[in-house]
């Protein structure tokens, strides 16, 4: 068994019903694993919502961490992703500090980026930003040189690849 | 016809053939207490604190097979059946435990006695509800005894605002019941289970590990059949005792940090084990990284998160023991030679019994032993937890299932006793005693009121040591005998019997335990029976924390 940790894309499919994201969450730290993120809404059925939950372990964990979410009675059904091909997103919403000295450049960097500034005001961008992981991760190095003011992030939201 | 939440309540239970609910008032349950009034079919079977009627629903459960009913109101109520439902989690307990709740209006509002049932129980119930709806109350109850009943058992809690059960509205309790997300594998993979058979057949040294899911799946007879028409060894777990008979040459007894040391050497020397229903716990393995080195594991459990938990599994069986054991049995084809293996199994069993110093103190375990002789094995015997704990699972012969009703995984101090008085409500005809310790009868101590009122014959046996003995016997052995906070002064437990009108025996001399023994069985009512035994016995063997289970202090190896 590998000891190495990975990071994991749990999608969960459950009931949507009153209680399930705290059964969820308190089953997660009970046992002691560790949500990177976790994102919840509802499905194409209204009776049923989505999980997309980031989970950083071995793969004992991992495979204790898809039995006990199975056990719980409003757990539907729980894919690994990252076992299957997969397409994540996040969105991200965050203020840069500018000046007149720096507006250009950092406009620049974000055009290149395909981040879209929705607001200008207060010597301050507001932007907003949706890609999977390496992109994300490619602008936040890109600007981390510049004064981010306000940041929140939906946490990645994954779907299966059609085979 | 329009009926109250209360009352759909009660009907509910009357469909799932409910006969007795233990349980504690309150205001909250008041609208379902004012129907019980009327109800000829469901006795309401009074404990003096909750957590009494949480385990009596858990040992009645255990006793009979049958899901544990108890009932109590919202707020303290309620908290105060935590432990209990705990317990059953933990041993895969099929109870249902309804709790008052405030109207629904109020929750969240701190209203008075109002707790957050749903939020404090989840990790230890198998599912929870909070009834928002008088419309949702049938198949709720449904559901609840479904799910407790069914894959691996457990408690389900149903928190029931009063509002609720005063709402109005028809009732119709559900034929069907619509659970996508709920449907345990009962059939194991007939891959698995022939691989498992070939598997069977090459081995020379094998061992059965059979855990609780053999007695809750009432798999014994088709454990029996594996054993002995392969001739394997079967061990058990201290919730598997009854699972197989001890008096049958193959058994090892149980195994693990006081088991046997022929069980334990078994496991440690074996090239394969059999996991049926059990789950490689850390008190039966020891230290995991030495636990059986050249064993390949064959796992059988209804639970798949019970599999590859603690140990690698070469061969995973999802399924029902009985089920797949049936299958199993029909699929080996050629016994293993087991011989030779056996014959050293007989060789440590004549070299290591399990045994205690034969003089004229008054020692703990003979008090065990004679009751053995005395019940023949028949009797349903609870325990709290500690020494006598260990000395009843070690010195009773267990020969038949759902008769050894104890705290495994949580180990909860307190549960004998009203497990008992649960067991005593399901099986009124047998004989029913509860071992204890001083330290733990104390616990819940209170239920004597309840076997006095009800008359339930109940016999309570306290192996007394004036201290909480396993707790002072790793201080003893661990802690250089620095007996921080276990020496207890105690009552005098005869009189506190008696003060509750229970009668009282109380035994200080060896000559005098099986005349009190006969005494207390010959009672028709509920006796207690206080053996002042040898204050610094230890239970022995004992695999040492962190060590491999093979390595056994107590004169041993």
């Amino acid at each position: 068994m590998s000891d190495k940790f990975k990071k994991h894309i749990i999608s969960v499919l459950v009931e949507n019903r009153f209680g399930v994201l705290a059964h969820i969450s308190s089953l997660f730290s009970a046992r002691g694993f560790n949500i990177d993120s976790l994102t919840v809404g509802e499905t194409e059925d209204s009776s049923m919502s989505r999980m997309t939950i980031v989970v950083t372990g071995d793969d004992r964990t991992l495979e204790q961490v898809d039995k006990q979410l199975n056990r719980l009675i409003d757990v539907i059904r729980v894919d690994d992703l990252t076992k299957k091909g997969f397409v994540d997103r996040e969105l991200v919403l965050f203020k840069v500090k500018v000046s007149s000295a720096n507006l250009k450049k950092i406009k620049e960097v974000l055009r290149k980026n395909k981040a879209k500034v929705f607001d200008e005001k207060n010597e301050t961008l507001s932007v907003e930003f949706c890609g999977d992981s390496s992109q994300v991760e490619k602008l936040f190095k890109e600007i981390s040189n510049y004064k981010l003011r306000e940041m929140t992030r939906t946490g990645k939201l994954a779907i299966a690849k059609e085979k | 016809m329009k009926l109250s939440g209360a009352q759909i309540l009660i009907n509910s239970l009357i469909k799932e053939n409910v006969e007795v609910i233990f349980g504690i008032p309150g205001g909250c349950l008041l609208p379902v207490l004012d129907k019980l009034y009327d109800c000829k079919e469901i006795q309401f079977l009074l404990t003096r604190h909750e957590q009494g009627a949480a385990h009596a629903a858990d040992g009645y459960a255990r006793a009979t097979g049958k899901v544990g009913v108890c009932m109590v109101t919202s707020g303290p109520g309620a908290t105060n059946i935590v432990t209990g439902l705990a317990t059953a989690n933990f041993d895969s307990v099929p109870i249902v435990a309804i709790t008052g709740q405030v109207n629904t209006n109020m929750i969240g509002n701190d209203a008075f006695q109002e707790a957050d049932l749903t939020g404090i129980t989840r990790s230890v119930t198998k599912h929870n509800y909070l009834v928002k709806d008088v419309k949702d109350l049938a198949r709720i109850v449904k559901e609840a005894f479904y799910i407790a009943s069914t894959g691996r058992p457990g408690p389900v809690l149903i928190d029931l605002p009063k509002d609720i059960t005063l709402e109005e509205i028809d009732f119709n309790y559900p034929k069907k019941l619509n659970l996508r997300s709920y449907n345990p594998t009962y059939e194991g993979h007939p891959g698995q289970i022939k691989r498992a058979a070939a598997l069977i057949s090459k081995s020379r040294r094998p061992v059965i590990y059979a855990g609780g899911g053999v007695i809750i799946s009432g798999a014994e007879k088709e454990l029996i059949k594996l054993a002995e028409r392969n001739g394997i060894p079967v061990t058990t777990t201290l919730t598997g005792l009854g699972g197989f008979p001890e008096a049958h040459p193959l058994s090892l007894k149980m195994l693990g940090m006081h088991g046997s040391a022929y069980a334990n050497y078994a496991i440690m020397d074996s090239d394969l084990i059999i996991a049926v229903g059990s789950r490689f716990d850390d008190r039966v393995t020891g230290k995991i990284d030495e636990f059986a080195p050249s064993a390949k594991v064959i796992h059988i459990d209804i639970d798949p998160s019970s599999i590859s938990k603690n140990v690698d599994v070469d061969i995973p069986i999802v399924g029902d023991c009985k089920s797949v054991l049936s299958d199993l049995n029909k699929k080996i084809n050629k016994k293993p030679n087991t011989s030779a293996w056996l014959k050293q199994i007989d060789g440590w069993k004549k070299t290591h019994p399990l045994t205690y110093e034969d003089d004229n103190k008054l020692h703990p375990q003979y008090v065990i032993e004679e009751l053995n002789k005395l019940t023949k094995g028949k009797a349903i015997i609870a325990t709290e937890v500690g020494q006598h704990q260990m000395w009843a699972a070690q010195f009773y012969q267990h020969i038949r299932p759902r008769t050894f009703l104890t705290s495994g995984g949580l180990g909860t101090m307190g549960y004998g006793f009203p497990a008992a008085i649960g067991a005593q409500v399901g099986c009124p005809d047998k004989l029913v005693f509860d071992i204890a310790g001083d330290g733990s009868i104390q616990m819940n101590i209170q239920e004597l009121a309840t076997v006095a009122e009800y008359k339930i014959p109940v016999k309570i046996l306290i192996l007394n040591n004036s201290c909480l003995g396993m707790v002072r016997q790793w201080q003893e052995l661990f802690y250089d005998k620095r007996y921080q906070s276990t020496p207890l002064k105690n009552p005098d437990f005869v009189k506190i019997a008696e003060g509750y009108g229970v009668k009282g025996i109380k035994v200080t001399k060896k000559q005098d335990v099986i005349m009190a023994l006969k005494e207390a069985i010959k009672t028709p009512g509920p006796v207690l029976v206080d053996f002042h035994v040898e204050g610094e016995e230890n239970v022995f063997p004992m695999v040492a924390p962190g060590n491999a289970i093979n390595k056994m202090m107590g004169g041993l190896a």
